[in-house]
């Protein structure tokens, strides 16, 4: 009998533990009622003349191939701010997707860095922005004079009706499509412009043994998507799906699905365990003929692999996409909270400067986002995306955070999860048409 | 009097030296769960997740209905799929192995230290080692691939962890009828048995055939009466991707049973295997009929240390074929990518909870017995 | 005769083989870790190398010395407090029993086997409250924490073998409490303290969940620079091999000439002896 009271006795002491537990946290986290998420006013950045000092933690995900252009910044930064001493913190994994999960742990444990890279657009307005945690860079524009070198279609972008949130540092086009001349000549293959062009040499090429389009792991599928939708369906319908005037379970969308399908049928088998570089590895070695991927290959296969441009390996703007220039963009915000207010403010200022900006892109592979920038700095690749850049209808990337918030984007990697597994067109636009109701892109 | 104020003072520094423990696990673990369970039930990181000032609202067990039959959490239903498998063979393989290379052991031949050391140091290694050297070894067109060509066979292009061929698949509608038929079955034994032995009550009789009766009925005619649990045909199944995963954790796992195994063998006193083979025992007798069933204690422990490993596969996953990795997916990885990566907290509480539910089923009743153990 | 000769025969090729499987993959990790990185590839992944190439364990060990001083860090405090606590708890449930004592050790035992995803988030939280968060000192009240429950058991099982006459007869010569485990117990508890260490070592130097979601860059642990590097692109296999060599060595060392100890640890996981 007095065992089982003792039983009894802990059993209660272990429930209200459990029971506590569950309540004093709860009480803590039970702040501000729904209180709608515009309602908060945004905070302007401050600007400072101090000089800066201390140690300035930048955060990104630039490492390996990319890091020397991320080094060639900081070492402007350090020329100009010698007293400031760098902490470069870097997290790898491809587009970022790592490094986005750990930035958010040290956000929500009260521990941003100085500075973050972040993709401009939805991705840091629909995370970030909403959250309130972003610092309104307004006076920093108008100080710096960024509001006329930059083009205003960007500044849109990057900012919304309550401020600009970031300064990009780069510009990178997503819709190219990559592959050495000489073998194509090999094979008998010109290079397509249409989407009915690339299929008629794909089983062409296939029918060589040769894998027509190399593609690497999950996101470079979103990334291949993304081309293959704006080559179907144009830039205004393409823009559309965005700002909610045309459905994803709309027939034009379903007919982007089967001719993915269609074009996913051409791609090695292996993908899923490839990093990027690897599939561009091998159309390099000619095992496959064509690889669709942002620019960054170019700076890849130029520094890294050592190759000429133009020559060793050539681009075109990836089928039915000719005339359209699908961007996106790196940029660095002012987390609220960063520990050093006046580092946080030069290095934001590096990053917009000419002389930051020329030091970086023509490592990256990229080019910059101010229109006054002094191309004979960068190398024939990017001389070309500049002058398409100037010319070409710019649209903004999905896979890359351009054109739909994380959430969005999230999901849509399970629809893509689902439809690689089923290949079903109807499906996955049904799917896609629930996730974007889900994720409000019909406001 | 004295020894009695002695013994309470003694009870006193006792108490005392076990509260700071006590209050610890009593708030790091009693209530870090009960939090995790009342966070499951809210919607922490819809919308605002982010914000310094979280809201929460309660939603009651809207989180666990998505899981289970929203669209969009296919993955996690996959993962749930995989967990089944993955356990089964961690379980069968290590339990198979272990024993095996034990009993090739206690035969105490020479080097047997050099053998048991060989085969155990894969458990001082970490998974993320591990894991890494096996994405190496298992990278689709080197390795493992390659070991056909040593015999002059054309090389294996099998897609050890990004494969995404899956085999006995079953459509998730239809899962509750599944999962009545395997109750209808696990009773009938029970049932069938019960009317062959006498001994049974009557009331035992009867109970056990209505609840064979209902879980058959409810298999047969469950979906008449309710909705599916999807809208639309959802297919899952044994994922091959998950071969390569389930081998490298083998490898890893089965020093230890052999361990465990090991050390029943040798406790098993010479007298009895001296018996045994007195009464005319061979080797392999010896083991079938003797050593084997005296090493259930043993086997229990194992099936209980390796189910619950078996639900922290997150490191060896991770590390070989990545978070991203649909394919080898596992409710802990998808808690971590619903947590730290999609921020939707509450519903990856709700993975925790489910996982945590998954592991209590084995400890629990483990725990339970072995304190009876203890207080006997 | 004869025929005994073929079985032992038989027996140690089948252990040959059983060894070569079981040390592929250590033979791989070498293999390549040694290979000049311009050589790998993974059509000749089996061959070794014909010159070695040994810088690759410099490069590797520069880029995770930051990381691999915090794991040093990190397991020598964790592993020293829990043993201590563990000790004490061990000495209490052991020899001190009192009502309910069985019970709480029972609700301690709880904790060694849960998924650790159910305490994660309230973990990430309480450390943010407390100012923890990212820090090393989070990571080592985590461990000291959740290894409490092991310790004490292992303490517990280890103390049980003392024989109670031994404590009776000390507490005759008017030993109390504390007196009694400082100059009976603690000196007897050295094996125990050496198996509750290198089970506490293993662990917390293997350990990678928390390590990624507790933690910001700088006090990573070696697991998760490792999975960064080896996860990170374009990188040449023979840095993330030379990397989970560096990685795994010491626990290795530790097994290799400590193995008796490691092995009484892993079977005390099993709760009985």
């Amino acid at each position: 009998m007095k065992k089982n009271g003792l039983k009894i006795l802990t059993a209660s002491l272990m429930a209200l533990f459990l029971i506590l537990g569950g309540m004093t946290f709860a009480e803590g986290q039970k702040e501000a009622p729904a209180a709608g998420k515009a309602a908060a006013p945004s905070l302007e950045v401050e600007l400072t003349n101090e000089q800066p000092t201390g140690t300035l933690e930048i955060f990104s995900w630039w490492a390996g191939d990319e890091a020397p252009a991320l080094n060639a910044l900081i070492k402007v930064f350090e020329k100009n701010y010698p007293e400031v001493e760098v902490k470069n913190a870097t997290v790898t994994g491809g587009s970022g997707v790592n490094a986005k999960a750990v930035l958010k742990t040290r956000m929500l444990g009260g521990d941003p860095p100085e500075s973050f890279q972040v993709h401009a657009g939805q991705e840091l307005i629909g995370t970030w922005v909403a959250a309130n945690r972003m610092l309104d860079l307004t006076p920093l524009f108008e100080e710096q004079g960024w509001m006329d070198v930059f083009p205003e279609d960007l500044i849109n972008l990057i900012g919304t009706e309550n401020g600009i949130w970031s300064v990009p540092v780069n510009i990178h086009r997503s819709n190219v499509m990559w592959y050495v001349p000489e073998n194509l000549d090999k094979w008998g293959v010109e290079v397509p412009e249409t989407l009915d062009e690339f299929l008629e040499a794909a089983k062409k090429l296939e029918a060589k043994g040769v894998t027509p389009l190399s593609l690497a792991t999950t996101w470079t599928v979103n990334h291949l998507w993304e081309s293959t939708a704006l080559g179907v369906l144009g830039a205004d319908d393409y823009e559309a799906l965005w700002n909610g005037d045309l459905s994803w379970d709309d027939p034009k969308v379903v007919e982007v699905w089967s001719v993915f399908d269609e074009v996913l049928s051409y791609t090695n088998n292996d993908a899923a365990s490839l990093s990027w570089q690897q599939a561009t590895d091998l159309v390099v070695q000619g095992d496959a003929a064509f690889n669709v991927m942002g620019d960054w290959a170019a700076g890849y296969m130029m520094t890294t692999l050592g190759l000429e441009a133009d020559e060793e390996f050539g681009w075109t703007a990836s089928p039915g996409t000719n005339g359209n220039f699908m961007f996106l963009a790196d940029s660095f915000g002012y987390p609220k909270g960063s520990k050093n207010p006046a580092a946080t403010l030069a290095w934001l200022k590096t990053c917009g400067s000419k002389e930051g900006s020329d030091a970086f892109n023509p490592l990256k592979g990229s080019i910059s986002a101010r229109t006054d920038s002094d191309l004979s700095k960068y190398n024939t690749y990017a001389q070309s995306a500049a002058k398409d850049f100037q010319s070409d209808r710019i649209v903004g990337s999905l896979a890359h955070g351009v054109v739909a918030n994380e959430g969005f984007m999230n999901d849509f990697s399970t629809v893509m999860e689902m439809f690689l597994n089923s290949r079903n067109p109807q499906q996955a636009a049904n799917a896609c048409q629930a996730i974007a109701i889900q994720n409000g892109l019909y406001k | 009097m004295n020894s009695i104020n002695e013994k309470q003072k003694n009870t006193l520094f006792a108490v005392l030296t076990v509260l700071p423990s006590v209050i610890l696990i009593g708030i790091f673990i009693y209530g870090f769960i009960g939090n995790t369970i009342y966070l499951s039930f809210t919607d922490w990181g819809e919308g605002a997740g982010l914000t310094e000032n979280v809201s929460k609202n309660f939603v009651g067990l809207k989180n666990y209905r998505e899981l289970f039959s929203g669209f969009i959490h296919g993955r996690f239903r996959q993962d749930l799929v995989n967990t089944v498998y993955y356990s089964f063979f961690l379980l069968g393989g290590t339990l198979l192995f272990g024993l095996f290379f034990a009993i090739l052991l206690d035969r105490s031949l020479k080097y047997e230290s050099v053998f048991r050391t060989i085969f155990l140091y894969p458990m001082a290694l970490s998974f993320i080692v591990t894991g890494t050297i096996w994405r190496w070894l298992l990278a689709p067109k080197g390795g493992f691939n390659l070991i056909p060509t040593i015999f002059g066979l054309p090389k294996s292009d099998f897609l050890w962890t990004s494969s995404r061929a899956s085999i006995l698949n079953f459509n998730w509608q239809i899962l509750p009828r599944y999962i009545f038929a395997i109750a209808a079955l696990v009773l009938l034994i029970p049932m069938v048995k019960s009317f062959y032995q006498r001994k049974t009550s009557l009331k035992k009789q009867i109970s056990l055939s209505v609840s064979f009766g209902v879980s058959l009925l409810f298999a047969l005619f469950l979906y008449k009466i309710f909705p599916p649990l999807l809208p639309y045909e959802e297919m899952h199944g044994f994922n091959l991707a998950t071969i390569g995963i389930c081998i490298a954790a083998i490898w890893q796992y089965s020093g230890y049973t052999m361990a465990l195994y090991l050390a029943g063998l040798r406790g098993l006193s010479e007298s009895i295997r001296e018996s045994a083979r007195l009464d005319g025992c061979n080797e392999l007798q010896y083991y079938i009929k003797i050593a084997i069933p005296n090493l259930k204690p043993i086997t229990l422990s194992a099936v209980i240390i390796l189910a619950h490993i078996s639900l922290k596969l997150f490191d060896l996953i991770f590390a070989m074929a990545g978070a991203d990795n649909a394919n080898t997916g596992h409710p802990s990885i998808n808690m971590y990518l619903t947590t730290f990566r999609a921020n939707n907290f509450a519903l990856g509480a709700s993975i925790a909870v489910i996982l945590f539910i998954i592991a209590a089923l084995f400890i629990i009743p483990y725990m339970i017995h072995t304190h009876k153990g203890r207080e006997a | 005769m004869n025929k005994q000769k073929t079985l032992r025969l038989l027996y140690y090729f089948l252990m040959l083989i059983l060894v070569l499987i079981f040390l592929v993959p250590m033979y791989m990790t070498l293999a390549t870790a040694l290979k000049d990185p311009a050589n790998i590839n993974l059509a000749t992944s089996w061959s070794f190398p014909k010159k070695l190439n040994w810088n690759s364990f410099g490069e590797a060990f520069n880029m995770l010395k930051p990381n691999f001083f915090n794991s040093v860090l990190l397991t020598f405090f964790a592993t020293i407090i829990s043993a201590f606590i563990g000790s004490l708890n061990g000495y209490v449930f052991s020899k001190n029993k009192f009502k309910g004592s069985e019970i709480i050790f029972t609700l301690l035992l709880f904790g060694m086997f849960l998924p650790y995803q159910i305490i994660l988030i309230p973990l990430f939280q309480v450390l943010r409250t407390l100012g923890l968060y990212g820090t090393l000192a989070g990571l080592i009240l985590a461990h000291v924490v959740y290894g409490i429950p092991i310790v004490t058991m292992i303490f517990r099982n280890f103390y049980d073998q003392i024989p109670d006459s031994i404590i009776e007869s000390a507490q005759l010569d008017g030993a109390h409490y504390f007196q009694l485990y400082r100059s009976l117990i603690l000196p007897l508890s050295i094996p125990g303290f050496v198996v509750v260490g290198i089970w506490q070592v293993t662990q917390i130097w293997n350990e990678f969940l928390w390590g990624i979601t507790l933690t910001r860059p700088n006090a990573y642990p070696i697991t998760v620079a490792l999975a960064q590097l080896a996860g990170g692109q374009a990188v040449s296999w023979n840095l993330p091999m030379a990397g989970a060599i560096l990685a795994g060595l010491p626990v290795l060392i530790v097994y290799i000439f400590l193995g008796k100890y490691f092995l009484k640890g892993l079977l005390a996981g099993s709760v009985k002896e």
